[in-house]
């Protein structure tokens, strides 16, 4: 049984389709990349797959369940699937502690005393324990985008989902974020990112999916799409992309 | 050239005086010649203007301005009436009225920056209480334990500072309409108004409340006289005090007021 | 000393000169032409009187203590109930519709109506339905017309604090696990107070001026002591000193909200 499954997945603004049937299967472990032009859904997908979107029609499966059943309360759902967004979305009135305590204290219920040491263990673990009580403001893009990774993983998530979380930095600012999400990936974290790093794309994930219009158009491991694309619109697209 | 100034002077002089034939005092001397123009308040209230209706004559200084006029040589037609509101008048400046009776009492501070005729009328203070307080005892141990109010611009503030010296602070209000609201709120137990003042409230206003009693004039150290209002420096102040004076004299004055303004007895003296 | 720092040293003291000279020159011509105005020593006479203002002034200021009072017990009532009726406005659940509802139809009608007819209508009104005292004081239903006013207008406030927040400030939080109220509570209500101080403080500078509407009701604030000195000694003095006490507490407080303002906008930048 895949981890994580969408099938025939409809999302719509007005009359405007941004997904367009997507059926897609991530297994337990797995890294999978979406790429596509700006514009073809990767976004909107993966807040799909976290419900901070309705979708029209399809289902998400998780771990077998169907989680996109109308109606259903969320909140569980989005503690098991974590999502890093490309802006941080940090909380600007919080220290980077309180940032990642707050939702295991509101949702796991837990005491700050009881979390120290496990959120301190993850500050250090992504080089951040002296940054631990700085506010974002105070942080360097990459730090705060590595803040953010923290903040999600600290709700012990099965699933994360990355949006393009390197678009914002400084080039020479990437290289640190990417290493993180290689050692997520080591630890068999499941993960789903949108991503216009090509090279990352290549090297380190499971399957690429190209998002087109809405659509899967093709998909398969990286050497596949990359090397021998079949469609004419991602030859185009990895023609531009990789130049 | 100076006997044609003279000429155009005199003939001036002689079309004026052709006018007004009466022996005039105040000739000259009003806003309008020929015209005596009376201010009073916006609306005037009973007993001093009868339904808001000065130029009919009736209440007290309605009937006081037509009587003054009269004296001065001005007819019942020749005296126009208008309305200023209370701190306008009071302000220094030009007025637009040659007299203004709204129960103006004189005090040396206002006579600074306005001038006042001779007094009309004195009013004894007097207590008007909450239909609650009817029962009080009119002395001045029995009234310190009330919650007094008035209105904050009369001369009953500094009045109750110093004779009854209230427990509690009073509370003070912009116009009489208020303290009625509040004494029928029962936010307050008595206020201090002139006597007519407080006659018309509990009769006409306040279901229920009384006068229960008026001071001595001689305790009051400076006894309220209401004085009719002019721009500082009027030179027709003389001819007014004059038109007073005889209307006191010939005791016109005292008519007036014992049929506008009822009999006080009924009120006794606070101990 | 480098060049740059000669000539801006140069530009300073020129600059200098000449805000001083044109300060001079106004203050100078305020000074000696509004005495030639014809009218000038009337009302010199009855607006700036020194023997009136000092005999007046202690009076003023221990009546203004009435107005600090008001104020300090309305001002922390109208934040809660202001923050009340903007969440009741943004309330969501169906259940809580008429919540929304009253919310809205609150606001309106507070903010439409005069303060002066609203102290009136309830100072008077509510206690003239027959409550015992004390509890028919002006004092307390004044107050609670400022309260009801105030909250309208700060609620409002508040409103645009919320909406100020940015919306991926609460899809980050809801991507968490947390509730909507935990998102309200912890997320976006914090920044939201804290983009609408400086409005606030606005409000309550304000509201240390309303206070005074309450000396139509009764209490003998500084604006109703002022109202008696003036009406006993026929002289408006006594207002220009309760205008002098009023500035000296809202100056300070005026540039302080313009501080925080300023500050705010370079935050932003
Ligand atoms: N809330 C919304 N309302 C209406 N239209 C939206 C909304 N969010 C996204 N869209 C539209 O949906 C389409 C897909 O947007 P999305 O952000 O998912 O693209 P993307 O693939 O992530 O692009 P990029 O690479 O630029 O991030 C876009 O045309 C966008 O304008
Ligand atoms: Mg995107």
């Amino acid at each position: 049984m895949p981890k994580l499954e969408l099938q025939g997945v409809i999302k719509r603004f007005g009359d405007r389709t941004v997904c367009d049937g997507i059926n897609l299967t991530v297994d337990e472990g797995q890294m999978v990349c979406l790429i596509g032009a700006s514009g073809s859904g990767k976004s909107t997908l993966l807040r799909c797959i976290n419900l901070l979107e309705p979708i029209e029609d399809g289902a998400i499966f998780l771990d077998g369940e169907d989680i996109s059943i109308p109606g259903l309360n969320p909140q569980s759902v989005r503690a098991r699937i974590g999502i890093v967004f490309q802006s941080f979305n940090l909380f600007p009135h919080m220290t980077a502690l309180e940032n990642v305590m707050l939702a295991p204290r509101r949702v796991r219920g837990l005491f700050r005393a009881e979390l120290q040491p496990e959120v301190e263990a993850l500050f250090a673990r992504f080089g951040l324990a002296d940054r631990m009580h700085n506010y974002p403001d105070q942080l360097s893009g990459g730090q705060q985008q590595r803040v953010a990774i923290v903040r999600a993983l600290a709700m012990q998530p099965e699933v994360m989902l990355f949006d393009e979380i390197t678009s914002a930095l400084d080039p020479q600012l990437v290289g640190e974020v990417l290493d993180v999400l290689l050692m997520l990936k080591k630890q068999g974290m499941t993960m789903v990112m949108a991503t216009h790093e090509m090279g990352f794309a290549r090297e380190a994930a499971d399957k690429i999916c190209f998002l087109d219009s809405g659509r899967i158009i093709e998909e398969g491991p990286p050497e596949a799409v990359f090397d021998h694309p079949s469609h004419q619109t991602t030859q185009a697209f990895l023609a531009r992309a990789l130049k | 050239m100076s006997k044609t100034l003279t000429i155009a002077a005199s003939s001036v002089l002689f079309l004026s005086t052709a006018a007004y034939a009466q022996d005039q005092c105040a000739a000259g001397k009003t806003l309008t010649d020929g015209k005596f123009t009376i201010a009073t308040g916006n609306p005037a209230y009973y007993p001093w203007v009868i339904d808001d209706a000065p130029e009919k004559g009736e209440g007290f200084e309605a009937a006081v301005a037509f009587a003054v006029a009269e004296e001065m040589g001005f007819a019942a037609d020749d005296v126009v009436w208008v309305r200023s509101s209370f701190d306008e008048a009071i302000q220094p400046g030009a007025k637009e009225f040659d007299v203004n009776m709204q129960q103006y009492s004189i005090t040396p501070e206002r006579d600074q920056v306005v001038d006042f005729s001779a007094p009309y009328y004195t009013a004894p203070m007097a207590v008007l209480v909450s239909p609650n307080a009817t029962e009080t005892a009119p002395t001045l141990e029995a009234l310190k334990g009330l919650q007094w109010g008035a209105v904050g611009s009369t001369t009953a503030v500094p009045k109750l500072a110093s004779i009854i010296q209230p427990d509690s602070d009073p509370l003070l209000y912009g116009d009489n309409a208020d303290v009625n609201a509040a004494m029928s709120a029962n936010q307050i137990d008595a206020a201090l108004f002139d006597l007519p003042t407080a006659l018309f409230l509990s009769a006409v206003m306040i279901e229920g409340s009384k006068v229960i009693g008026q001071f001595p004039a001689d305790e009051s150290d400076n006894p309220d006289q209401f004085g009719m209002l002019m721009e500082d420096g009027n030179p027709l102040k003389t001819c007014v005090d004059e038109a007073l004076a005889t209307l006191a004299e010939n005791g016109k004055l005292a008519e007036i007021e014992a049929k506008w303004l009822q009999d006080t007895t009924g009120v006794p003296l606070i101990k | 000393m480098t060049r740059r720092e000669r000539y801006e040293a140069h530009q300073r003291r020129r600059s200098l000169v000449i805000a001083t000279i044109s300060t001079v020159t106004v203050v100078a011509a305020i000074y000696f032409l509004v005495p030639l105005a014809p009218g000038w020593t009337k009302v010199q006479q009855s607006f700036f009187n020194g023997e009136t203002l000092v005999k007046t002034f202690p009076k003023l200021l221990e009546a203004f203590r009435i107005n600090v009072m008001i104020f300090a017990w309305s001002a922390p009532a109208i934040a809660v109930l202001g923050l009340l009726i903007a969440l009741a406005r943004d309330a969501k659940s169906p259940a809580l519709f008429p919540l929304r509802i009253f919310g809205a139809a609150f606001t309106d009608v507070f903010r439409g109506v005069p303060v002066i007819l609203t102290v009136y209508l309830i100072g008077f009104g509510i206690p003239g339905l027959g409550l015992p005292r004390p509890w028919n004081s002006p004092y307390i239903w004044g107050s609670l017309a400022l309260i009801l006013t105030y909250s309208a207008y700060v609620a409002e406030i508040f409103r645009s604090g919320i909406d100020s927040v940015h919306h991926s400030q609460r899809a980050a939080a809801l991507s968490l696990g947390l509730s909507e109220r935990q998102v309200m509570r912890d997320v976006v209500l914090p920044q939201a107070i804290r983009n609408v101080v400086p409005s606030q403080m606005n409000m309550l500078i304000a509201l240390q001026k309303d206070v005074s509407l309450l000396s139509f009701i009764g209490p003998v604030e500084i604006f109703r002591q002022a109202g008696v000195f003036k009406s006993l000694l026929a002289n408006f003095t006594p207002y220009v000193g309760a205008a002098i006490i009023f500035l000296i507490v809202t100056i300070p407080a005026t540039r302080y909200a313009d501080h925080l303002m300023a500050r705010q906008m370079r935050e932003r930048r």
